[in-house]
């Protein structure tokens, strides 16, 4: 496949990007999204340009490293699937593929299509954990949870902190990444105890960091690559709303 | 001259963690705060050592190259953690679980480290399950297990097929509970380049932020390396991408042995090279082995659909060859008989180099929904890679490089031979022998990080309660930064034609070639020389870009590639002394009739710890014999 790419070039932070146009010959089908970025960089360093700077790691769907938006979509436009498992099947010969990099307040560009997630990390350090010391924990099967429970919150607890549910929506909001972490813990008898006090923390350093106002779009959902519901968000609300009341 | 001194604690091998623990120094709550630790790699043994340190009190600095603690590759381990709970009531116990590891590891490992290793395995799972771990649960709401391969017992925990993710993520979150308290401090995008060490001691490190390219310079009273395997050195593998080994690489360079290099786990079920731009190899847990049945065709490259060939023309050769075990031999048996088949012209796909893992049976009879439970995320995962239906048609697989066993050589405390600088998880090499077990990876990282360094780093920090805070401006700092400085401008100065990547790609192939699944004298003599010519190359024509003290992708990754010449290169010197078989180490000379692997127990029962001798040099062997008082030692047969 011949293919016209058309990607933002940004030499840092400061700096003032714009789109840059590539052409690559020789797209494979079965080239992943990033080993065709992969083979673009290759054709740009032994040209003598700059590498294109992305954000990878594993390669396979969990570590939340990859971040682009493509043509319009967070993760491009494969149903969740994340950037690094897209593979070139999606596109067609011919095509021109818009790259960029998640963009919302919270999330600054570094460089290129890098940007800097550190508010989820914020958010997490507010609230996004149970208070309990290594060696202090009871026997794991004194807490019986039901089989529902466990898998509910294991679909919450999927998220993999990419930041596409920000990024794909209009108000840059985080509810489902945050809803998520709190419906994990909402929903096992360990996480209880401190239910209150967490989804207050959580949801008062997400509105602080610069994330905006949830709309009901659901656009987030849509963009997921691990499918993390909305569900969570009225889970959160009702959980805030709780907190709030008593 | 270091002599190496393990520090076993003496009497029974049940008795010896109890009495550590009873006789260890303590550091006082109030002069916890006064003593710096530094650790570096946050994946699930880095995180969990961070989370304990902190809430003991003391003042952590916690370093990782990724944008965040929770990207670690412990996330990517899919299938299980085991513990010795034993609530299947299948005859589990801390003995069976080191008997199964020992064994396991081809009888290549310290009986002490793995007998604590499984003691504590038990409160690993209460620590992750009360942390917020979503395991599974069987109806009752008690905990669900299920088995893996190498052994005969339920007791690997998991959290569908993402069992690692949600470990990292519990660690993950007791660590942010530590930065909000004040007792562990982030600092992400940071390369750890150089370890400093001062009269004897570490006592710091040289680390580069990744976003201003600035060299920063760290004091603490201990550092910590928590910093994975150097499986990478392979180019294609199941590791992230940037998985390295430079930090570990620092460490040997400065002092500390560097102990079984040879032992590289060949993971037997990972998607097969597809074609040469490929980036990594995806694995496919382990645990798909419990219910996908492993068959060739009987006939030689036998072209036809996998669907299309007949009962009776296919060779389940695991359950043909190991009835007892059948598809759930260990990794390295299941790996070698792959290769064996494939080598012998009966492997499937394009390549010929793969085989099928076959869920057909399993549907039948347990149903696709069943199926999908257990596996579906995998099941998505490879179908998304390859464009193939795993319920349609079988998987084809095959092995590739996945864990080291090797490692920077430690004692009983988890001290690597330069004082003050501990390894932990997959950096160190104390636990799994010549092959590690499935779900054993996990379990050893949450113990290491939770229950074991903070004891073990306690007993050495008691005595340096009176040494105040380091000045970072010590001529030992700046003469870690230059070196460390001088050779990135080195890199930088080549200004070459070829790419990083190209040079990667090129050691892995010699690598995997003459040093991977099968080895001889001969090949690894050659491999040698191939990595020492390829590595002359990469220092006269590698081209890594200038980008000016910014963000520089391509730098990072000429430091890593420089640092796995070196690596490479260890991995074969180990490989050549060591004329036996054992484990994943399959040397052809040293085989058995039936083609299984032959040790040589008179003349290798050690750990080959290496040392540093300057560049250009080669390194020095010391052994640290293997006394097995508590097994006896067999051959391995899972026949």
């Amino acid at each position: 496949m011949k293919l016209k790419l058309k990607i933002w070039r940004q030499k840092n932070a400061k700096a003032k990007g714009k789109f840059v146009d590539y052409i690559l010959d020789d797209v494979s089908p079965e080239m992943s999204f990033l080993e065709m970025l992969d083979a673009l960089n290759e054709k740009l360093i032994t040209g003598g340009d700059e590498p294109v700077a992305f954000e990878h790691d594993c390669r396979e769907g969990i570590c939340g490293c990859c971040s682009l938006y493509i043509n319009g979509r967070p993760h491009g436009p494969a149903e969740k699937t994340t950037t690094c498992e897209l593979h070139m099947r999606s596109f067609k010969d011919g095509d021109t593929i818009v790259v960029e990099p998640f963009r919302a307040k919270a999330f600054p560009i570094i460089k290129d299509l890098i940007v800097d997630r550190y508010a989820f990390d914020k958010i997490i350090q507010s609230g996004g954990f149970i208070n309990v010391n290594a060696g202090a924990a009871q026997d794991a099967n004194t807490i019986l949870i039901s089989k529902e429970d466990a898998d509910e919150a294991m679909d919450s607890a999927t998220c993999i902190g990419c930041g596409a549910c920000v990024a794909a929506c209009k108000n840059a909001s985080a509810m489902l990444f945050v809803s998520a972490k709190v419906s994990q813990f909402a929903l096992l008898e360990q996480g209880k105890v401190e239910a209150k006090e967490r989804v207050q923390a959580m949801v008062a350093k997400m509105d602080e960091l610069g994330f905006g106002n949830c709309t009901n779009t659901y656009a987030c959902e849509a963009e997921c690559p691990k499918g993390i519901s909305v569900a969570n968000i009225a889970r959160m609300n009702r959980e805030f709303l709780t907190a709030k009341l008593t | 001259m270091t002599k190496l001194d393990a520090k076993i604690p003496d009497g029974p091998l049940a008795e010896k963690w109890t009495k550590y623990k009873a006789n260890a120094k303590l550091v006082n709550p109030a002069n916890r705060k006064k003593l710096d630790i530094i650790l570096v790699g946050t994946g699930l043994a880095g995180a969990a050592a961070a989370s304990t340190l902190g809430e003991m009190g003391y003042n952590v600095k916690a370093f990782c190259f990724q944008d965040s603690g929770r990207r670690a590759h412990s996330v990517a381990a899919q299938g299980g953690i085991n513990a010795t709970k034993n609530y299947k009531n299948d005859g589990d116990s801390v003995y069976r679980l080191f008997y199964d590891m020992i064994k396991g590891g081809d009888y290549r490992a310290r009986e002490a480290n793995v007998y604590r290793a499984a003691e504590v395995s038990s409160a690993t799972i209460d620590q992750l399950t009360a942390q917020g771990v979503p395991f599974a649960r069987e109806y009752g709401g008690t905990l669900d297990n299920r088995s893996f391969g190498g052994v005969q017992v339920s007791r690997t925990f998991y959290a569908k097929g993402q069992t690692g993710q949600q470990c990292l993520l519990g660690a993950y979150s007791g660590m942010s509970r530590q930065v909000t308290k004040g007792t562990v401090t982030m600092y992400e995008r940071r390369d750890m380049l150089d370890i400093v060490v001062i009269d004897g001691k570490a006592r710091g490190i040289i680390a580069r932020n990744l976003v201003t390219g600035e060299i920063e310079r760290h004091s603490g009273h201990a550092v910590i390396l928590a910093t994975g395997g150097y499986g990478t050195v392979y180019y294609l593998s199941t590791l992230a991408v940037n998985s390295n080994a430079s930090a570990a690489w620092a460490a040997y360079k400065k002092g500390a042995f560097f102990a079984n290099p040879s032992f590289i786990q060949i993971h037997p079920t990972s998607v097969p090279v597809l074609n040469d731009y490929q980036a990594k190899l995806t694995l496919m847990s382990e645990s798909l082995r419990n219910d996908g049945r492993i068959w060739v065709p009987k006939k030689k490259a036998d072209k036809r659909h996998a669907n299309d060939i007949p009962e009776e023309e296919r060779d389940y050769y695991l359950e043909r060859r190991y009835p007892a075990f059948g598809n759930l031999v260990p990794r390295d048996v299941a790996s070698r008989a792959a290769k064996e088949r494939c080598d012998a012209g009966y492997g499937v796909g394009e390549t010929g180099l793969a085989v099928n893992l076959d869920f057909k049976d399993a549907i039948a009879k347990q149903g696709k929904q069943a199926i999908e439970n257990k596996y579906g995320n995998l099941f998505e995962m490879y179908e998304k890679i390859t464009g193939i239906n795993p319920y349609e048609e079988p998987m084809r697989i095959y092995p590739a490089g996945h864990y080291t066993m090797g490692g920077l050589w430690v004692d009983y405390d988890l001290q690597t031979t330069v004082p003050g600088l501990f390894a932990i998880g997959e950096a160190n090499f104390s636990d799994h022998g010549a092959n590690r077990l499935g779900a054993s990876s996990l379990m050893q990282c949450a113990g290491d990080g939770y229950f074991i360094i903070p004891y073990t780093i306690s007993n050495y920090l008691a005595d340096e309660i009176k040494v105040d805070r380091f000045s970072t401006d010590l001529p030992e700092f700046d003469e870690a930064e230059k070196a460390v400085t001088d050779k990135l401008q080195k890199l930088l100065n080549v200004n070459g034609t070829e790419s990083v990547t190209s040079f990667h790609k090129r050691l892995g192939k010699i690598l995997w070639d003459y040093s991977g699944m099968s080895r001889n004298e001969e090949g690894l003599k050659k491999g040698l020389k191939l990595v020492d010519e390829l590595k002359k190359e990469f220092w006269s024509n590698v081209r890594v870009p200038d980008t000016n003290e910014e963000l520089n992708q391509e730098l990072e990754r000429a430091g890593r590639v420089a640092d796995f010449f070196e690596v490479a290169k260890i991995i074969i010197h180990d490989g050549l002394k060591r004329t036996e078989s054992c484990g994943a180490h399959f040397r052809e000379e040293s085989q058995t009739e039936g083609g299984e692997a032959m040790r040589k127990d008179k003349d290798f029962s050690y750990v080959a710890a290496w040392e540093f001798m300057g560049e250009e040099k080669d390194p020095k062997l010391h052994k640290e014999p293997l006394n097995y008082q508590y097994v006896e030692v067999k051959e391995r047969s899972y026949k």
